[in-house]
């Protein structure tokens, strides 16, 4: 007999991250393995569920804090970074991770996934992008390609694609990677890194949307690992980030920059006190 | 049965009635999968016997993940006979893997591969995938989808076989052949015993992507 290898023993499972609400997500949706991997990284990382905190706003992929076994918040759409970053700053100890779609992040959300970019507090974003709005049938979102023709979108919106690496690279994110649905031990171990990195972690994941974008099954066939090493130069991150195709995966940026974190003082008010101000 | 290995609602359009079915591969032909990554061709060779089963009981755990995932999302989707059929795969699995915990004598280890077991494809050999999915497949469908993964984990220790020097692990390896191939033959007699779904099985008047 002999004792089982690392690969084998482990004191915190997946399992254990997983709550008992099934998903309703639509089969074949690539956030599946996403929360898959989400529970392999907070299990390898050997957390807790008590010690860790899923904020979303709306959309599909932001259904992901019910399906989690942490503390959970889903909250208005758009604003889920604002609320974890309030969080986060109450609660430093805790592990806080957002989740939510290419729609909820880029354009309601688009101005706080600046300014989250910009303060870099120590948290994880993870961003389930299809380029599609899922949930409410499928129109066009920030990353929609501009000639995708839909009934929603006749002849496409021939808009510019928006381009989120691009943009947090810009507004200050400490770490950027780019992960796909199809890997999920792959997405697991980059998320595992990105939550361990200190500052605000941003990992776009390609998670395809079979229901509105079935041509997006091929994104299993075009990406591949990004063929360069993590840089933390952000004009070599520029660089790369503006002249991929989208596809490169892997960590495209690691920072060194301080995270912001406040000296927490004593609360000033008691809660109910604060309740008072919003009674009715 | 329609093999059309694309979900026909075209670029975000209407869908409609007319079905289009998902990536339900037929069992007996090869792999449907354009690009697969998990079909074995080149494992990486073990460097011992712990090693090459603890690869192993990866490769059964992590297909017992999926299968419970598959039969939670049939719930969900309220196709009972498919998640009890998911179920079952998913208990034959963690069987399986359990049995590799206990030839081993690593029985007091968590049921869970530990992050990261990398791959050499993006994924284990006998793990399903998601988009073989179809919310109207029948338990046909799901005992394809089932034969397509045992069969894929017969290769990937086939290719083992093949590759491994004479010795202790050459000779896990081809045991471990047999076995997934055992496993093709049941499915294969069960699928065998279980009725062929009618022609427009995949047809749904009111499809999540209708969009008119």
């Amino acid at each position: 007999m002999s004792s089982p290898p690392e690969t084998v023993m482990q004191r915190v499972t997946a399992a254990d991250f997983k709550s008992d609400y099934k998903p309703i997500w639509c089969p074949g949706c690539g956030d599946f393995t996403v929360l898959s991997s989400i529970t392999k990284a907070l299990a390898a990382l050997e957390l807790e569920p008590r010690n860790v905190a899923v904020v979303s706003g709306i959309g599909c992929s932001s259904r992901m804090p019910a399906y989690t076994t942490a503390f959970g918040f889903h909250g208005v759409h758009g604003r889920a970074l604002a609320a974890a970053t309030g969080l986060k700053i109450a609660r430093p100890d805790l592990t806080v991770l957002v989740t939510g779609g290419d729609g909820d992040g880029y354009s309601i959300g688009g101005n706080h996934f600046m300014h989250a970019c910009r303060r870099n507090v120590d948290m994880t974003y993870i961003v389930m992008d299809n380029h599609v709005y899922g949930m409410t049938k499928g129109q066009p979102s920030p990353t929609t390609e501009p000639d995708w023709d839909s009934k929603l979108s006749p002849g496409g919106t021939g808009l510019k694609v928006f381009h989120p690496l691009v943009v947090a690279l810009a507004a200050g994110a400490n770490y950027i990677a780019r992960a796909f649905s199809g890997d999920p031990n792959g997405t697991a171990e980059i998320l595992a890194q990105a939550i361990r990195h200190p500052g605000f972690s941003f990992v776009e994941i390609l998670s395809p949307c079979v229901t509105f974008r079935p041509e997006q099954r091929e994104w299993r066939n075009i990406v591949r690992p990004a063929p360069v090493e993590p840089t933390d130069d952000p004009v070599a991150a520029t660089r790369r980030i503006l002249t991929d195709d989208g596809f490169n995966l892997g960590v495209l940026y690691r920072g060194d920059r301080a995270p912001y974190a406040p000296p927490i003082g004593h609360p000033t008010h008691a809660v109910a006190d604060l309740e008072k101000g919003f009674a009715l | 049965m329609s093999t059309d290995p694309h979900h026909d609602a075209g670029n975000g359009a209407s869908g409609g009635a007319q079905g289009g079915g998902a990536r339900i591969a037929d069992a007996h032909t090869a792999d449907a999968r354009s690009g697969d990554t998990r079909s074995g061709d080149a494992p990486r060779m073990f460097a011992s016997m712990d090693d090459m089963m603890a690869n192993a009981y990866a490769l059964e755990a992590e297909a017992a993940e999926r299968y419970a995932e598959f039969a939670d999302l049939m719930e969900a989707h309220n196709n009972r006979e498919v998640a009890e059929l998911f179920r079952k795969m998913a208990r034959i699995e963690n069987l399986h893997a359990q049995q590799i915990l206990e030839r081993m004598g690593w029985s007091g280890a968590a049921p869970a591969p530990r992050v990261p077991w990398r791959w050499e494809g993006m994924e284990g050999p006998e793990t399903g995938d998601h988009a073989d999915l179809h919310y109207l497949m029948t338990p046909h469908h799901a005992l394809q989808v089932a034969r397509m993964n045992e069969e894929r984990a017969r290769r990937f220790y086939a290719e083992l076989v093949r590759r491994a020097p004479e010795g202790a692990l050459r000779d896990a390896a081809v045991e471990m052949e047999e076995e997934e191939a055992e496993h093709v033959r049941l499915i294969d007699a069960w699928i065998a015993r279980t009725p062929a779904p009618e022609e427009g099985w995949d047809v749904d008047l009111d499809p999540p992507n209708y969009t008119d």
